[in-house]
């Protein structure tokens, strides 16, 4: 995998490439081909951002951060400050390629951070070393203060999928459940961070059992399942005020499961009545009950396809649990899974080429994709339990539920990229499961 | 399962304190608990010798029905016990029910949810069965977020694979 070929290859593109919408630019050259396993990651460096007035104290935190994002995906490297051969004092200044080739250097980032009240500036520029050239313009970005991570994501964001690419996911957060207190007396309540664990802030109280929190596709709203009333019931929360109600919902019945179409208003979710769980959709602006599914088994975990003609589910009508697909009006599904094991939880890819699972089997859990007609099933992990794969908003990692076995085995999240490798665990205060990804923030 | 008359007094006390949401037992959730004790009214438990005791109910005839992996069927032993609970409650009218479904850890979070929707109706229909009115029975499922048991073998799975019936008194439909 030569870089720098690659890395020059990808300059005429990259030009544009900073105001562009870079996610759908999926069929420009790839730099780094993240499906086909990369041997070496790509070195790299970021020196502390330049102070330009009175940044001083973000100036290290974001070069901080931009180089744990970049090195969290396993497809780069950081070359540690200790190697420099020179110093990045002026943010406009010419910069020595020839020094950051001597460390092998294959990209540098620079940077520079100008704060003033609560009001921050944070301007970046990518070169590539080998060619030497800058690798896209400059962006510079402007906010509060408090949101100087955000800042620093949106650098990584733009570095990786200058080099990738795809389309960035470190300015993003994820909604997941905390939990606390021993199995049998389990207190759970929803939490939402920063996708690298960063910025924990809690959304409901511990008083009731909640389970599955799930991004609206604009990030606004959270659907969840709540046992505030007594029984399962879906609950749409708004982010921006935290203010909580219930779905409508019939007495009597349990409804759970819940998903946004991506018209961010209807919701596919699981009913059940009578012992029997079938698929529903309704409109969170009122009424309009749909039943997709007609079967008495259980049909559960719908999500829709990006664009949101079909549905994927899990049922067991076969005798266990499978993967289906049906179109979002429903009518009769088609199976897509095959293997051996139930197979459950499945997930639309956001670029809609994948679908990500659980599969059981022979008392192992896996976290694992297909392609969207069930073929090429690729097996990314394996433990005593995993469960519950939510996507990266650009489609290259998956999120999920790992808990160990026992008293002592708590839930904690992990991700893993599609190719399985660059497993890690995901830093939470207390224990956790049910993560959700948002897409990538504004 | 016996309880020491002091864990009686514990369950006593937390149920009590308790408001009718069968998700707010706390502490009664524990082993050799209720499996969920929420709506109890503020008459005695009673002891387990007081065939009209809520005691007698739980511990004597059994308040709970197990299930085999993946399996909503009642066996032979649990129609037993769902026919000593149907002579309990036409002998005291007072008592609503709320039937809790609850399956063990071997199986995804939305699954197990419908699976124990599926346990929780089977032994709700077995009740109907037996004559007990549909109006005074509510089933809620718990998937696999209330086990009683925490460790991870059969032995523990065997006894988290469960379907609770949970007195409620004078709740009706």
């Amino acid at each position: 995998m030569s870089l720098s070929r690659h890395l020059a290859a990808l300059l005429a593109l990259a030009l544009t490439a900073a105001a562009a919408p870079v996610a759908q630019a999926q069929t420009g050259p790839l730099r780094i081909e993240i499906n086909d396993g990369v041997i070496e990651p790509l070195p790299f460096a970021v020196p502390d951002f330049v102070d330009e007035g009175g940044g001083g104290e973000y100036a290290q935190g974001i070069a901080r951060v931009v180089a744990a994002d970049l090195a969290g995906t396993g497809l780069f490297r950081e070359i540690p400050a200790s190697a420099y051969v020179s110093r990045v004092t002026s943010f406009d200044a010419t910069i020595a390629y020839e020094d950051w080739r001597a460390i092998n250097a294959q990209a540098v980032i620079t940077g520079a951070v100008q704060a003033s009240g609560d009001r921050i500036v944070v301007k970046f520029r990518l070169f590539d070393v080998f060619s030497g050239q800058p690798l896209g313009e400059g962006l510079q970005f402007a906010g509060t203060t408090q949101s100087w991570r955000r800042m620093a994501h949106k650098v990584a964001d733009a570095a990786y999928s200058r080099i990738t690419g795809e389309g960035g996911y470190f300015d993003s957060r994820v909604v997941f459940v905390a939990e606390t207190g021993p199995k049998n007396q389990r207190a759970k309540r929803l939490g939402i961070m920063d996708y690298d664990g960063a910025n924990v802030a809690y959304l409901t109280d511990s008083a009731s059992i909640v389970i599955a929190p799930r991004f609206s596709p604009d990030g606004n709203s959270i659907l969840y399942t709540s046992y505030q009333s007594g029984f399962p019931q879906i609950y749409l929360m708004d982010v921006a005020t935290l203010s909580s109600r219930p779905l409508e919902q019939t007495p009597g019945t349990m409804t759970f499961a819940p998903r946004f179409a991506p018209d961010n208003r209807t919701v596919v979710f699981s009913l059940e009545q009578g012992g029997n769980t079938d698929i529903y959709t309704l409109d969170t602006g009122g009424g309009g009950l749909r039943q997709l599914t007609d079967a008495p088994s259980i049909e559960t975990a719908p999500s829709y396809s990006p664009d949101g003609s079909r549905i994927v589910f899990e049922s067991d009508r076969s005798g266990g649990q499978q993967i289906y697909i049906m179109n979002a009006a429903g009518g009769e599904p088609v199976r897509i899974s095959a293997g051996a094991g139930r197979y459950g939880t499945p997930v639309w890819s956001p670029r809609g080429d994948l679908i990500a699972f659980t599969k059981q089997n022979r008392g192992r859990f896996h976290i694992g994709v297909m392609r969207t007609d069930g073929s090429e099933e690729r097996l990314l992990t394996a433990s005593f339990l995993d469960e519950g794969p939510t996507w990266a908003p650009n489609g290259r990692v998956v999120m999920f539920t790992r808990q160990g076995a026992g008293a002592d085995g708590q839930p904690a999240l992990y991700s893993v990229d599609i190719s399985g490798r660059n497993l890690r665990q995901v830093p939470t205060e207390t224990p956790a499961s049910d993560p959700a990804w948002s897409p990538l923030l504004p | 399962m016996r309880l020491a008359p002091q864990a009686m007094l514990l369950v006593a006390t937390l149920a009590l304190a308790a408001c009718n949401n069968p998700d707010r037992y706390g502490a009664a959730g524990g082993p050799g608990g209720p499996g969920g004790a929420g709506g109890i009214g503020t008459t005695g438990l009673g002891g387990p010798n007081d065939p009209s005791s809520v005691a007698y109910f739980q511990q004597t005839l059994g308040d709970r029905v197990f299930f085999a992996v993946d399996e909503s069927s009642l066996s032979d032993q649990a129609r037993q016990t769902l026919i000593g609970q149907a002579q309990w409650l036409a002998q005291n009218p007072d008592y609503a029910i709320i039937i809790e479904g609850h399956a063990d850890e071997q199986g995804t979070r939305e699954y197990n949810l419908a699976l124990g929707a599926r346990r929780a109706s089977a032994v709700q229909d077995f009740l109907i069965s037996q004559g007990v009115a549909p109006n005074r029975m509510r089933t809620v499922s718990y998937g696999k977020e209330r086990p009683v048991e925490v460790c991870s073998s059969e032995e523990c799975y065997s006894r988290n694979r469960r379907a609770v019936t949970v007195l409620s008194q004078g709740a009706g439909a």
